[in-house]
C-alpha cells in the first residue's frame, strides 16, 4: 500500500505541492500526466531520493518518510533505466539480493526464477551495452522486483520501445505485477498503456 | 540559367589549422632532438653510472610512486564529493584545491617548511615528530615526497571530479534503492566505473610529482644521496657547470615519463575495453 499525505516538493524552482493519494496493496496504478508535471519528482519522493518539505509518505502503513531509500522497500524502475555500466545481467538480478547477504543457493534459485519469468534466460551472461531497448527494460524490472519489494515504481517503462515490444512488456507487467501482488505504481502519459494496465488511474 | 558551379577547397583550412598545430610540436621534437644531439652515449651512461645519480634515480622512482598513491587515496573521496553533492562551502573547497596549481612552486615549498617550524606556544610540528614520533620530515626524503604530494594531489582531484562528473548518478540512486548505503553505491556502483579516470588521475599525479623541483629544493633540501631527485639532480649538475651530465639525466626524465604516459595507456586500453 502506497500513501502520500500533503505531500509537498521543492525541486529547483519547481514545485509540488499537497499531493495526496492512496493505492491500496496489490493494485495497479497509473499515474497520468503530461511531461514536465513532476511525475518523476513524486516517484523519487517516494523512493526517497528526493527529500520533501513537508507530509508523510506511508508504504504498507509504515511511515517511511524520514527512511534512507535503502530501508523503504520499493523497487524502482527509472525512466533512463540506469542499469549499471560495470555489471552484467546476471550481476543485475543478483545486486539486492547480495546486499542482503542471502545465500548463494538462494540467489541463484532467484535469479533463475526471475530469468525464467522475464524471458531473459538466453541473456543471462551478457553485459548490458549488448542489449537492445526491450531486453535492457527486462532486466531493469528483473533488478527492481528481485528483491520481492512490497512496492514497485516504474517511470514511463514503456515509452522508448516499439509497438511490439510495448505489448510484449505490457503483458508481462501484468503477469509479474499480478503474481507478486507488489503494488504498483506506473507513469505514462500514453492512454492506451493506462487503458491496458491500471486498476486505478490518477490524473 | 546554367547552375553556378562552385570549387572550394578545404586545403586552406588545414593549411591554416594543420601549420598553426605544428608550430608547437615543432618546438618540442626540436628541443628533444637538440638534446640528443648535445649527448653522446658515452655521456649518457657515464652519467647513469654516477652512484649519486643512480641512487636520484631510485629515491625519484620511489618518491613519484608514494606521491602518487597518497594523492589517488585524497583524490578518489574528495572528486566524488565535490562531483556529487552540494554542500556548505563547497567553493571554498573548490578553490583551496587548486591553490597549489597556482602557487608559485617556490612559495609553496617555503608555506611547507614555515608549517614545519613555526612555533605555537612552544610547539612546533618538525620537533614533534622528530622527537615524539621519531619521524624527521623536512630535508629527510618524507619532505621529497609532501612537496610531490602537494601538488600531484591538485591536479589528481580534478582529473577524478571530471571523472565522477561523466558518471552518470542515477544508477548509484537506484543502487540504493536496492538497498545500499551511500558508501557501499559508492563502492559498488561508482568506482568500478572509474576505473579509467583513476588510472588518468595517477598518470597526472605521477608526471606532475617528477616534474616537480622547486618545493623540494626549499623543503627538502638538495642533499646528495639523500633528497636529492633527478629534478635536483639536472640543477645540481647544471650549477656545477656538468652540462653533459645534466642533459642526460633530463633525457632520462623524459624516457621514464614516456614509459609511464604509454604503460597507463596500455592499461587503459586493455582487452577489457
Amino acid at each position: 500500500m502506497i500513501e502520500l499525505l500533503d505531500v509537498s516538493i521543492q525541486a529547483g524552482a519547481f514545485s509540488l505541492k499537497n499531493v495526496s493519494l492512496s493505492i491500496p496493496k496489490g493494485e495497479y496504478a497509473v499515474l497520468m500526466g503530461r511531461t514536465g508535471f513532476g511525475k518523476t519528482t513524486i516517484l523519487e519522493a517516494i523512493c526517497g531520493l528526493r527529500a520533501i518539505v513537508s507530509g508523510q509518505i506511508l508504504i504498507d502503513g509504515i511511515d517511511v518518510t524520514q527512511k534512507a531509500p535503502a530501508d523503504r522497500l520499493i523497487g524502482y524502475v527509472p525512466q533512463d533505466l540506469a542499469l549499471f555500466p560495470n555489471l552484467d545481467v546476471r550481476s543485475h538480478l543478483e545486486f539486492a539480493l547480495r546486499i542482503r547477504k542471502q545465500s548463494r543457493a538462494l540467489i541463484a534459485e532467484r535469479v533463475n526464477e526471475l530469468a525464467k519469468i522475464l524471458g531473459i534466460v538466453h541473456l543471462i551472461d551478457r553485459s548490458i551495452d549488448k542489449l537492445s531497448g526491450g531486453e535492457s527494460q527486462r532486466v531493469a524490472l528483473g533488478r527492481a522486483i528481485s528483491f520481492r519489494p512490497s512496492v514497485l515504481l516504474l517511470d514511463e517503462p514503456l515509452s522508448a520501445l516499439d509497438e511490439t515490444t510495448r505489448n510484449q512488456m505490457q503483458e508481462l507487467l501484468r503477469q509479474v505485477t499480478r503474481a507478486s501482488q507488489v503494488t504498483t505504481l506506473h507513469i505514462t502519459h500514453n492512454e492506451d498503456e493506462a487503458i491496458a494496465l491500471a486498476d486505478r488511474r490518477f490524473h | 540559367m546554367k547552375p553556378i558551379r562552385r570549387h572550394r577547397s578545404d586545403l586552406l583550412f588545414f593549411m591554416i589549422m594543420g601549420g598553426l598545430s605544428s608550430c608547437f610540436l615543432l618546438l618540442i621534437i626540436l628541443m628533444l632532438a637538440a638534446d640528443l644531439m648535445f649527448t653522446s652515449f658515452d655521456d649518457f651512461k657515464a652519467a647513469l653510472l654516477k652512484p649519486e645519480i643512480q641512487a636520484a634515480f631510485r629515491l625519484t622512482l620511489l618518491s613519484c610512486s608514494a606521491a602518487t598513491i597518497l594523492a589517488l587515496w585524497v583524490a578518489v573521496p574528495l572528486g566524488y564529493l565535490l562531483s556529487r553533492y552540494q554542500f556548505f562551502g563547497r567553493t571554498v573547497v573548490d578553490t583551496l584545491v587548486d591553490i597549489p596549481i597556482v602557487l608559485p612552486p617556490l612559495v609553496l615549498g617555503l608555506s611547507l617548511l614555515i608549517l614545519f617550524h613555526i612555533s605555537i606556544g612552544g610547539w612546533e610540528l618538525e620537533d614533534f615528530l622528530r622527537n615524539r614520533v621519531g619521524f624527521p620530515v623536512t630535508y629527510r626524503w618524507p619532505a621529497v615526497v609532501l612537496a610531490q604530494f602537494g601538488v600531484a594531489t591538485a591536479f589528481a582531484v580534478r582529473t577524478m571530479r571530471v571523472t565522477f562528473d561523466q558518471i552518470d548518478p542515477r544508477a548509484e540512486d537506484v543502487a540504493r534503492t536496492l538497498g545500499c548505503s551511500r558508501g557501499q553505491a559508492f563502492l559498488l556502483i561508482a568506482l568500478p566505473q572509474a576505473w579509467r579516470g583513476i588510472l588518468a588521475s595517477a598518470t597526472v599525479a605521477w608526471a606532475r610529482a617528477l616534474g616537480e623541483f622547486g618545493p623540494i629544493l626549499v623543503f627538502a633540501g638538495a642533499t646528495r644521496m639523500r633528497t636529492e631527485v633527478l629534478s635536483t639532480t639536472v640543477f645540481l649538475e647544471l650549477s656545477v657547470g656538468e652540462l653533459d651530465a645534466a642533459v642526460a639525466v633530463s633525457l632520462l626524465m623524459v624516457a621514464m615519463a614516456v614509459v609511464v604516459l604509454l604503460l597507463l595507456r596500455a592499461l587503459g586500453t586493455g582487452p577489457s575495453s
